[in-house]
C-alpha cells in the first residue's frame, strides 16, 4: 500500500521524463517543422488536362521537355495577391516557364485580378471544382510546384513564395534541373 | 569598451549566482548561519551585475554601436529612441538578458524582504534561485551571446522587425517575463520545502504573495500580447492558439490552481504535496515554454530565429531543472502528512475542483501544442491542430469550473451545504436567463454556444455580486452596517470578488466575438462601404513619411444616420530597410464595441482593398483580464501580507489563523 503510495509521486517525474524523449526527437538533426513535405516529391505529376483562361487549354503533356513552376492561385486569396510582386519579377526578369492553375475561382474573376494586378503566366488552367489541386495535394493556395523535363515533381513551395525562397531555392533549382 | 563591460559584468554575475546557489545550501545543511547569510548579498550583488550588462546593452543600442552584432542585426540609425531601447529584448539574446534582469529583481526582492524567513528554508530558497540564474547565465554566455563584436563595423543596421516597432508589443515582454520569472520563486519555495520535508500554513503564507504577484503580470502580460495581435496584424483575430501564446497561457493556467490551492493549504493544512507539485508544474510550464519558443520544434508566427544547439542547452537545463524537482518530488513528497479532512462539498472541494479542470484545461493546450511533436516523433503526418481542437476540447471544459466560481465562495470550509448555496445565488439564475434570451433575441445569427456563453457570464457576475452581498448581509442588517462590514471586510476578500467579476466580463468579451460582423471590398475615393448601422465612406489615401518607413494614411468618416460621427484614419506602413509592410489599424471603440477598419493593398490606379470589422464588446476581454489583475493587486495589499505579519502570525498555534474570507 504504501509502496504503492510512493510509485504514485513517480508519475510527474515518468511523464516528464517521456515528454524530455519527444523533445530530444524533436531536436534531432535535421528535423525541420517548417518544410511540409510532400508526398508527390519525385514522382511523377498528375495529370491534367484543363480549359484555359484564354480558350488556350493546359495540359501536362504539352509541359514536358523543360522544367516548368507551376502556381496554384485564386481570385479570393490575400496571400496570392502579396505574392504577385514575386511571380511578375519570376516572369519577365528571371525569365521562368511559369503556368497558372486557378484553383475553385470563378474565370471572370481571375481574368480581372490578372488584369488589375498584371499576368505573370505563360497560360492559366482552369481548375474551378479544385480537382487537380485535390491530386496534387494542395493545402491551400497559393501553392508552388517545380516540375523537372520529364513531368516530375521536384520541390513544393507552400504559401506565399518570398523573394528568399526564390533567391536560395527555386532559382538554384530550375538553373540545376536545366542542366 | 561599455560593451566589454557588459560582457564582463555577465561572467561575473555567473561566478556569484555560482556562489549563491552552492554556499547557502551547505550553509543550511550544516546549519551555518554565516554561509546561508551569502545567499543575500550573493543574490543582491548577481542582480546589480546584471543590471549592469543590461544597461551596457541600451548603451550599445542608445549609442548605435555597429561593431555588436547585437545591434547590427536588430537596430538601425533611423529608428525611433523608443524602439532603439525596447529592441534591447527584441530579439532572442537581448530577451535572454531581460529574463535573467527578471530572475535578478525577484532573488533581489526576495533577498531584501525575507528577513522573517527562517534562515534555513531563506537559504535554500536563495540557493534554488541562485542555480536558476546560473543555468540561464551560462546558456546566454555559451549560446547567446549579445556582446559579440564584429570587425570592421558596419555602417548601419538591419534594423528591427516593423511588426515589434509598437508600443504594446515593446512592453510586453517585461511583464510576461516578470510573470513567468515570479513563478521560479514558488518554485524555489517548492524545492527548498522539499528539501527541509516540512510544508505549513506559514510555508504557503510566503508562497502565496510570490505567486500571486507573477500571476498579476502574467495576466497582464498576456492580455496585452493578446491586445497587440488584435490591433496590430489586421484581421481582428485577439487569440490564435499560437505555440507561443499557448507557452504563456500554459503557466497562467497552472499558476491560477497554484493561487487557489495554496488558500487551501493556509486555511486548512492539506493538499500540501499537490500545492508543492502545482508549483514545481508552474515553473517548469515556464521553462518548457521558453524551449518551445527558442527551439525551432514548432512552428510559431512569433519564433524568435531558432538554433539548434540552444535548443539542445536548454533541453538539458529543463532536464536539471525540472528533472531534478520532480525526482525531489518522487522522493519527498509521500512523507509530507496532510492535515484536516473535508468533505466532498465544501470550500476545499470547490477549489479542488477549480484546481482538477484548470489542470485538465492546461494538459489540453499542452496536448495541443504539442500534437505535431507527438505525431511527427512516431512518423505520422506534418500537421497542426488549430481553432477547432481547442474550442471544442478546452471551451467546453472551462463551464463546469466557470459554473463552480458563481458557488465555490458561497460554500463553508469542511462541509458546505450546496442546496442553500443554490438557493442564495437564485439572482444569478435570473441573470443568467435574462442574458441568453437578451441575446438569443439581439443576435441575428442563433448560435448556441455564444449565447450560452453570455448566460454563463451572467451567472458569475451575478453570483459574485451575491456573494459579496451576502458577505455585508446587505439587506438582512441596516444598510449603515453593512457599510460598516464593506469596510472591514479582508483586502483578500475584495480581491477575490474582483477577479472573479473580471473573469465573468472576459468571458461576456469572449462569447461575442462570435457575432462580429465584417466586410471586405475595393474602394476608391468616396465608396461608401455599410456595415452594422454603420455608412464607411473612404476619403482616399495620402503618402505621409515617418522617421524609418513611409506611410499610406488613408481617411475613412464614420457615418450613422447620415452624420458623421467620427473620422479615422487606418494605414499601411513600408519599412525600406527591411522591405516588409505592417498595417496601422484605426480602431472606434465605444467600449460596448469596437469598429475596427484596416487598410490593405492598392494599385496605381487608386483602388484599395478595405477590410472593417464591426466587434461586439471585444473591449471587454481586455477590461476583464485588466479587473482580474486588479484584484490580485488589491488581495496582494491584505494587511496579512505585509512584511513581518507572516513572522508574528507563524509564533501563534496554527489553529488561530486569521478568520477565512468567508467566515
Amino acid at each position: 500500500m504504501i509502496a504503492m503510495r510512493r510509485l504514485l509521486y513517480l508519475v510527474p517525474l515518468l511523464l516528464f521524463a517521456v515528454l524530455a524523449g519527444y523533445f530530444v526527437l524533436a531536436l534531432r538533426p535535421g528535423y525541420d517543422p517548417h518544410v511540409l513535405p510532400s508526398a508527390m516529391i519525385d514522382k511523377e505529376a498528375p495529370h491534367f488536362d484543363l480549359a484555359g483562361l484564354d480558350g488556350k487549354g493546359l495540359a501536362l503533356t504539352a509541359l514536358k521537355g523543360s522544367p516548368v513552376l507551376i502556381n496554384f492561385f485564386a481570385s479570393w486569396c490575400v496571400p496570392c495577391r502579396e505574392e504577385q510582386p514575386v511571380l511578375m519579377r519570376l516572369a519577365n526578369q528571371e525569365h521562368v516557364p511559369l503556368y497558372g492553375i486557378d484553383y475553385k475561382d470563378q474565370p471572370e474573376d481571375a481574368q480581372k485580378l490578372l488584369a488589375e494586378f498584371g499576368d505573370p503566366y505563360r497560360r492559366v488552367g482552369l481548375d474551378p471544382d479544385g480537382q487537380v489541386g485535390l491530386n496534387f495535394g494542395v493545402y491551400g493556395v497559393p501553392e508552388s510546384y517545380v516540375l523537372d523535363s520529364t513531368g516530375h515533381i521536384r520541390k513544393r513551395f507552400v504559401g506565399p513564395l518570398t523573394a528568399e525562397e526564390v533567391n536560395k531555392e527555386l532559382l538554384p533549382l530550375l538553373l540545376a534541373l536545366r542542366k | 569598451m561599455t560593451t566589454e563591460l557588459g560582457h564582463f559584468a555577465l561572467i561575473l554575475a555567473l561566478c556569484v549566482s555560482l556562489v549563491q546557489a552552492v554556499v547557502p545550501l551547505v550553509g543550511a545543511s550544516r546549519g551555518n548561519l554565516a554561509w546561508m547569510a551569502v545567499g543575500r548579498n550573493a543574490a543582491l550583488t548577481e542582480f546589480g551585475l546584471v543590471a549592469l550588462a543590461m544597461l551596457s546593452l541600451m548603451h550599445a543600442y542608445v549609442t548605435n554601436d555597429f561593431s555588436v552584432i547585437n545591434v547590427i542585426e536588430n537596430s538601425h540609425t533611423d529608428k525611433p529612441l523608443l524602439y532603439q531601447i525596447t529592441g534591447v529584448w527584441g530579439n532572442h539574446e537581448g530577451s535572454m538578458v531581460l529574463w535573467v534582469f527578471m530572475l535578478g529583481v525577484c532573488s533581489s526582492a526576495l533577498a531584501l524582504f525575507s528577513n522573517n524567513l527562517p534562515p534555513q528554508l531563506r537559504a535554500r530558497v536563495l540557493s534554488v534561485q541562485g542555480m536558476i540564474a546560473a543555468g540561464f547565465l551560462l546558456f546566454i554566455l555559451l549560446t547567446s551571446n549579445p556582446f559579440l563584436r564584429t570587425w570592421p563595423p558596419a555602417a548601419n543596421g538591419q534594423g528591427l522587425n516593423p511588426v515589434l516597432q509598437d508600443p504594446g508589443l515593446a512592453f510586453h515582454p517585461p511583464f510576461l517575463y516578470l510573470g513567468y520569472v515570479g513563478f521560479s520563486v514558488g518554485f524555489a519555495f517548492a524545492v527548498a520545502a522539499l528539501i527541509e520535508g516540512r510544508v505549513d500554513a506559514s510555508w504557503a503564507r510566503w508562497v502565496r504573495p510570490w505567486t500571486l504577484a507573477s500571476w498579476c503580470f502574467l495576466t497582464i502580460g498576456i492580455a496585452m500580447g493578446s491586445w497587440w495581435a488584435y490591433y496590430t496584424l489586421g484581421w481582428g483575430g485577439w487569440w490564435f492558439w499560437d505555440p507561443v501564446e499557448n507557452a504563456s497561457f500554459m503557466p497562467w493556467l497552472v499558476g491560477t490552481a497554484l493561487i487557489h490551492s495554496s488558500i487551501v493549504v493556509e486555511k486548512r493544512d492539506t493538499l500540501k504535496s499537490w500545492t508543492i507539485l502545482l508549483a514545481i508544474i508552474t515553473f517548469s510550464l515556464s521553462l518548457v515554454g521558453t524551449f518551445l519558443v527558442r527551439s525551432g520544434v514548432l512552428t510559431s508566427v512569433h519564433a524568435f530565429a531558432t538554433d539548434p544547439r540552444r535548443g539542445m542547452f536548454i533541453l538539458l537545463l529543463l532536464l536539471v531543472a525540472i528533472g531534478g524537482a520532480l525526482t525531489l518530488y518522487a522522493i519527498r513528497a509521500p512523507a509530507l502528512k496532510g492535515g484536516g479532512l473535508f468533505a466532498p462539498i465544501s470550500r476545499e472541494g470547490a477549489l479542488v475542483l477549480n484546481n482538477l479542470i484548470l489542470s485538465c484545461g492546461c494538459a489540453t493546450v499542452f496536448l495541443g501544442t504539442l500534437y505535431p511533436l507527438f505525431l511527427d516523433a512516431v512518423g505520422g503526418p506534418k500537421l497542426s491542430v488549430g481553432f477547432p481542437f481547442f474550442n471544442r476540447t478546452f471551451a467546453p471544459l472551462m463551464v463546469p469550473m466557470i459554473l463552480a466560481v458563481g458557488v465555490g465562495p458561497l460554500l463553508s470550509w469542511k462541509r458546505g451545504d450546496l442546496l442553500g448555496a443554490l438557493q442564495r445565488v437564485w439572482a444569478a439564475y435570473v441573470a443568467a436567463a435574462v442574458a441568453v434570451l437578451v441575446a438569443w433575441s439581439v443576435t441575428h445569427r442563433h448560435e448556441i454556444f455564444p449565447v450560452l456563453g453570455f448566460g454563463l457570464a451572467a451567472w458569475t457576475g451575478a453570483a459574485v455580486i451575491v456573494e459579496f452581498a451576502e458577505r455585508v448581509r446587505l439587506f438582512r442588517v441596516g444598510f449603515g452596517e453593512s457599510v460598516r462590514r464593506a469596510i472591514h471586510l479582508p483586502r483578500a476578500a475584495y480581491g477575490m470578488t474582483l477577479a472573479h467579476f473580471g473573469l465573468a466580463v472576459s468571458i461576456a468579451g469572449f462569447s461575442a466575438s462570435a457575432f462580429d460582423s465584417q466586410v471586405i471590398a475595393t474602394v476608391h475615393d468616396g465608396s461608401v462601404l455599410k456595415l452594422a448601422g454603420y455608412e464607411l465612406r473612404f476619403m482616399g489615401v495620402e503618402r505621409v513619411p515617418g522617421p524609418n518607413f513611409a506611410g499610406n494614411r488613408s481617411t475613412v468618416e464614420i457615418i450613422r444616420s447620415g452624420r458623421v460621427v467620427a473620422v479615422v484614419h487606418p494605414e499601411q506602413r513600408f519599412f525600406p530597410v527591411q522591405q516588409q509592410t505592417t498595417s496601422e489599424t484605426a480602431i472606434r471603440t465605444n467600449f460596448l464595441a469596437d469598429l475596427y477598419v484596416a487598410l490593405g493593398d492598392g494599385d496605381a490606379a487608386g483602388n484599395w482593398t478595405l477590410r472593417a470589422y464591426w466587434k461586439p464588446l471585444v473591449p471587454w476581454i481586455w477590461i476583464g483580464a485588466i479587473i482580474m489583475a486588479f484584484g490580485g493587486v488589491v488581495s496582494l495589499s491584505d494587511r496579512r501580507w505585509r512584511v513581518g505579519v507572516a513572522a508574528r502570525a507563524r509564533r501563534r498555534p496554527v489553529s488561530v489563523l486569521q478568520p477565512a474570507p468567508g467566515e
